[in-house]
């Protein structure tokens, strides 16, 4: 059971992690400054999660690893976030649209995970849920405001959903390992979740008169380690001072 | 009515500056005085932002998570110091998308430090240290500027300056007491940024063609040489506490004058990055103007956006 409470939590906290990553290139290239500080807001409260998230899979594991080992030093194969958060920034659009999927999954998910009866990660789930609620609205918002604007960034937001799309499913994998916890009352089961999901997503595609695309052909692999090209980059970049300098204190 | 002579005006003006009494948006202010805040807040609005680039540099590879949520949140902290300047800016009459393009065609400067590149983590902690602990002098004074919206910004400002001087502390410490390779590191840091960092306040005394009249106008509190001054002797032995040798071979104590004395700065080198010849300026400005650039169709759509709302609430 702690193997699969520690796969699970690792999946939880690789999403957040991830995230967090890809907003923090942002930082300093915002399309204007009020943004600029939004987004790097929930990048902080992201990282924030995986810090919590990773001590708490440090801790199941107890195998000398702190959160900052696992963090900075797996292998590719090793982290388990979805294939949508190690998605690219692209346009601004693009983030946004990552953002208010992701966004549109978390808030029902750690509403439901809050009464986990596992008791670390029930606090964690209230605790970003409150972060998360924010971020929905924020992510919300933007999808609205874009794909109602002009007919550039309606054009521009609508071809990032048909991208984008794609990766959702992968938010809601399922295999051994939930259903072992679901069983528990550890896990949440994503059927009610997803019908949250889908009925937030379509109300604000609504008002943003933006539509899903008619492709379906959905992408899993993430929570098995099976990652796009885009992951190997980002952690190149994130691990490259615990691979040069290994063994240091900072 | 009878009309108020000029230089009624301009005697209440200077009335209110010798009493310490605040200037505010709505008061009557000569032009000059006007122009020389605009060119200053600007200046100093456009050094918040282009500051943000060096950091920003390495927030992704922070080496670990507490280090990566601290520079986010100095990074974003300068964000936010930009916004404050903007406005208090605005509050003179600037333009505050004509004062962001008025830096991107290099009309506007902005410090020359951020023209300087950050390539080692140990940077980081030398940015906060020095950058951030230059900036502090500068500013603590600022925060009785006679103009009210610019000392009243400068207030938020300076509460945060001291966590980010701290946190850049603490980064450069833990460097030069760990291990060889992190010890040169942090050296190495020092060495390229104590010049540039002296250079921040801006040329001697005697060449500062700015710093009377600010003086006078109470927008200045101190010469340029003074806040240097300062500096070096504030700083010089929290660089000997860590075990960390200033790369000045002429600096020593001065018992009488119970100051440091330091070496000559190379004023042809200030002027050069100034002019644009630095080793970051074309990148600094052709990152930010990028930035704008791609944001135009958001901010137009949030425009368009708003005024489709506002005339669906009037016929509402
Ligand atoms: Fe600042
Ligand atoms: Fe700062």
């Amino acid at each position: 059971m702690n193997n699969k409470l520690f796969e699970y939590t690792l999946r939880i906290a690789d999403d957040s992690l991830i995230l967090g990553q890809r907003l923090s290139e942002l930082c300093g290239h915002g399309p204007i400054l009020e943004e600029d500080i939004a987004l790097t807001n929930i990048s902080l409260d992201l990282i924030g999660q995986a810090t919590n998230l990773l001590e708490y899979a440090a801790s199941i594991e107890n195998k000398q690893r702190d959160a900052d080992k696992l963090a900075f030093l797996r292998v590719d194969k090793e982290y388990k976030n979805s294939l949508l958060v190690e998605q690219p920034n692209g346009d601004f659009g693009s983030t946004i649209v990552r953002q208010f999927l992701f966004d549109s999954f978390r808030r029902p998910f750690f509403e439901a995970l809050a009464s986990s009866t596992d008791e670390s990660l029930a606090a964690i789930a209230k605790k970003s849920l409150k972060e998360t609620k924010y971020h929905l609205k924020h992510s919300s918002e933007w999808v609205i405001r874009l794909g109602d604007g002009t007919s550039e960034s309606h054009q521009r937001v609508q071809k990032s959903i048909d991208v984008l799309w794609r990766y959702h499913s992968d938010l809601f994998y399922e295999d051994e390992v939930d259903l072992a916890l679901v069983s528990e009352n550890i896990a949440p089961s994503f059927k009610e979740i997803k019908k949250e999901f889908n009925q937030h997503v379509l109300a604000v595609l609504e008002e943003a008169t933006l539509k899903l695309p008619d492709n379906n052909w959905e992408f899993t692999g993430g929570r098995k380690g099976m990652h796009s090209e885009h992951l190997g980059h980002l952690l190149a970049e994130m691990q490259y001072m615990q691979r040069a300098y290994p063994n240091m204190e900072w | 009515m009878s009309e108020i002579s000029l230089e009624e005006l301009q005697k209440k003006f200077q009335n209110k500056i010798d009493k310490d009494v605040k200037i505010e948006p709505r008061d009557w202010m000569p032009d000059d005085y006007r122009k020389t805040l605009i060119r200053q807040i600007s200046q100093h609005a456009h050094s918040e932002v282009v500051g943000m680039l060096p950091e920003g540099n390495w927030i992704t590879r922070a080496p670990n998570l507490r280090r990566k949520a601290v520079l986010l949140a100095k990074v974003q902290d300068e964000a936010g110091h930009g916004l404050y300047l903007y406005s208090a800016c605005e509050t003179l009459g600037a333009d505050r998308e004509q004062t962001i393009d008025d830096l991107h065609s290099g009309k506007a400067k902005y410090s020359s430090i951020f023209n300087y590149p950050a390539i080692s983590w140990a940077d980081m902690g030398a940015i906060g240290w020095l950058v951030d602990g230059a900036a502090i002098m500068n500013q603590v004074p600022l925060c009785r500027c006679s103009y009210g919206p610019y000392a009243r910004a400068m207030v938020r400002v300076c509460k945060e300056e001291s966590f980010h001087q701290r946190q850049g502390f603490e980064i450069i410490m833990v460097l030069a007491k760990g291990t060889p390779a992190q010890k040169e590191m942090a050296q190495d840091a020092l060495n390229r940024f104590w010049w540039p960092s002296l250079m921040m306040f801006g040329p001697n005394d005697a060449e500062s063609k700015h710093t009377k009249q600010s003086m006078d106008w109470k927008i200045k509190r101190h010469t340029n040489d003074e806040l240097r001054q300062m500096f070096v002797d504030v700083t010089v032995p929290q660089a000997e506490s860590i075990g960390l040798t200033v790369p000045d071979k002429d600096l020593k104590w001065n018992e009488k004058e119970n100051r440091y004395d330091y070496g000559k700065i190379d004023w042809e080198e200030f002027w050069q990055v100034v002019k644009g010849n630095g080793p970051c300026n074309e990148d600094r400005i052709r990152v930010r103007k990028k930035a704008k650039d791609d944001g135009l169709w958001v901010r137009e759509a949030a425009m368009a956006f708003s005024q489709k709302r506002n005339n669906k609430a009037k016929v509402a």
